[in-house]
């Protein structure tokens, strides 16, 4: 799994380095941005991240006055790679439904930019990355980082590419707690704004789920405290189920009715043993042992962390209205009738305190039986709302079609 | 709850009520349907509009028109906002097919300094005779459906809705009904009124 990771990087030199190639139509910049001692990454925790390295992608030409900029978060386990082939895996991006020319994200009309995540696995410096000090993979020596965190590396970003305002933020789960802490850290950045199937705060039962997953990936045995770089090994099992429980959170029951009902896998009848017999545990096993050769078993603690500490109105005085209060923005939140993960209610209290701050919001509920995944497949009326919103909110901004 | 469910010439009930609302004022609208109101109240009046929609395609066409639309229902969603975030709330033709209506204008006046309320009145003297001579449920111009179909489920006559404002601790500001296409101003709803008014339209504002 490391030796993927060193591949993925363009050389690890200093300055960005980027290549560039066409894909569906679309003009797309791989790039990696470095940041030298002179420019840490101040943490939420206290320590100064430095150096550090940004590994982001680009779709289409930022205009003449830099206006029509779209800012694409990426959720958990997701990457940069939103609208291209992702190359370790070779499958398409995670995003190619909403991003690419005529989209609702319209490579043809915005710039868009999707960066890994500080803590990530992709090429942003995480974990698995040597520890100056040490000459080690950091591991556990990681600090612990935060949405704010991941926020914070974005702007130190696009501060590098010259860009102010946002036209657009949006993404789906984790990236929708980043669209929320991007609205509310620098408001005067961000002129709309697109957070869907999320939540203002993780709750109870989102952070006991993300502690499976970790307790799973500790009891592996070669998970070594974090330090199986260190020692060779590696800890897919653990990692596999983690993200086989995960993966039943991002479903619903409908859909899995739907998809799999009590199916055998290959056979005609039960065979009394623990073979996958069903074609659920089957496609859960699968979806566990492809995760684990592109994903970093620490990355995945260090993120899911990130998610669990997320609570927006606590740095407001316990009140998530104050984290919009004066905003200029618009918003348009979206959720999920089947999200079980990140409900409808958890999205309204959003809304609620939008309307609370008397911010520009705009709501809708999509129904379908798809559950938390449905931000990333192919949801018509999602792209309806999502097309009119973004256009609108376009002609608002002057940005020609 | 999806938008107008009236049946009178949606225009001249936009109008009225676009003619009580003062200009730069923040409005909210609700059951606000495609956003035809909002759309007028923004460019007639250049007001800063929100809207509550229940219908996903009401909401959609709404935000595609660069409306602030959210989706909801009047009976549950507003205990959403805040006290006094408005300067006046809306409820266009919407009303009668709350399940609560009581509630919701409650809501409405904590809500918003003053309330518009557009509806069709059951008074009407063709719903009377229609229900005396026919002894079917009255269907109007203004009341176009079955009974077994209507979203209409609390009609109330302009009496009957001045007697529940009055409940209410909201005074009368204003009030227009409409006779046939012709749109009168009057003081008070009174029994003549109440005789030949298909619909009303009235703004409300919280008694001293």
């Amino acid at each position: 799994m490391n030796t993927i990771g060193k591949a993925e990087r363009p050389e690890g030199g200093a300055g960005p380095h980027s290549t560039e190639f066409e894909e569906a139509g679309i003009r797309v910049r791989r790039a990696l941005a470095t940041f030298g001692p002179d420019e840490p990454l101040t943490l939420d925790c206290g320590v100064k991240l430095s150096p550090f390295t940004i590994s982001y992608e680009t779709y289409g030409e930022l205009d003449a006055t830099k206006s029509n900029v779209v800012l694409v978060c990426h959720a958990l386990t997701g990457d940069q790679y939103a609208a291209s082939t992702q190359p370790h895996t070779g499958k398409p991006g995670w995003w190619t439904s909403m991003i690419g020319p005529g989209k609702p994200i319209d490579t043809d009309r915005f710039f868009v930019i999707c960066q890994n995540v500080i803590g990530g696995c992709m090429g942003t410096t995480g974990p698995r990355d040597i520890d100056p000090s040490t000459g080690r993979p950091y591991g556990l020596d990681f600090p612990v980082i935060t949405i704010a965190d991941m926020v914070r590396a974005q702007a130190m970003l696009l501060d590098k590419l010259g860009i102010g305002e946002i036209f657009c933020v949006i993404g789906g789960s984790m990236g929708g707690m980043q669209v929320l802490q991007w609205a509310a850290a620098y408001p005067d950045r961000v002129f709309a704004a697109i957070p869907i199937a999320t939540a203002a705060r993780h709750s109870a039962q989102n952070i006991a789920f993300h502690e499976v997953g970790r307790q799973a990936i500790m009891a592996d045995p070669e998970w070594k405290q974090g330090a199986y770089l260190a020692h060779g090994t590696n800890p897919a099992k653990g990692l596999a189920v983690a993200r086989m429980a995960a993966h039943i959170t991002y479903l619903s029951e409908a859909a899995l009715h739907r998809k799999f009902g009590r199916n055998l896998q290959d056979r005609d009848s039960i065979t009394y043993g623990f073979d996958a017999d069903f074609q659920i545990e089957s496609y859960l096993r699968h979806q566990g042992s492809t995760f684990v050769d592109r994903f970093d078993a620490n990355s995945y603690l260090y993120i899911t962390r990130a998610m669990d500490y997320f609570d927006l109105a606590d740095d407001f005085g316990g009140v998530l209205a104050n984290a919009f209060k004066g905003t200029k923005s618009r918003f348009c939140v979206v959720s999920f009738t089947s999200d079980w993960l990140f409900p409808t209610s958890d999205n309204r209290q959003i809304v609620h305190a939008l309307n609370a701050a008397a911010a520009k919001v705009s709501f809708v509920e999509i129904k379908t039986d798809k559950g938390h995944d449905a931000f990333l497949l192919d949801e018509p009326e999602m792209f309806a709302t999502l097309r009119g919103f973004i256009g609108s909110a376009a002609r608002a901004k002057g940005i020609g079609a | 709850m999806s938008g107008t469910t009236g049946h009178i010439d949606g225009r001249i009930d936009l109008e009225l009520i676009a003619e009580m609302i003062s200009p730069g004022s923040r409005v909210l609208d609700v059951g606000c349907g495609d956003g035809d109101l909002l759309a007028l109240l923004q460019s007639k009046k250049n007001v800063d509009g929100r809207g509550v929609e229940l219908s996903q395609e009401g909401v959609n066409s709404s935000v595609t028109r660069g409306l602030a639309v959210v989706q909801g229902d009047a009976d549950t969603d507003l205990a959403d906002y805040p006290d006094d975030a408005f300067d006046y709330v809306i409820l266009s033709q919407t009303i009668q097919a709350t399940r609560n209506p009581k509630e919701v204008l409650r809501a409405m006046k904590r809500i918003g300094r003053r309330v518009v309320v557009s509806f069709p009145n059951f008074g009407n003297w063709r719903v009377r005779l229609k229900l005396l001579f026919d002894g079917r449920m009255p269907e109007t111009q203004s009341l176009g459906y079955s009974w077994y179909d209507t979203p209409n489920i609390h009609l109330c006559t302009l009496l009957d809705f001045a007697a529940l404002c009055d409940d209410l601790g909201l005074d009368i500001e204003d009030a227009v009904i409409l006779t046939g296409n012709k749109a009168r101003r009057i003081s008070n709803p009174g029994t003549l009124a109440n005789l030949f008014a298909s619909d009303a339209v009235f703004l409300l504002s919280r008694r001293n």
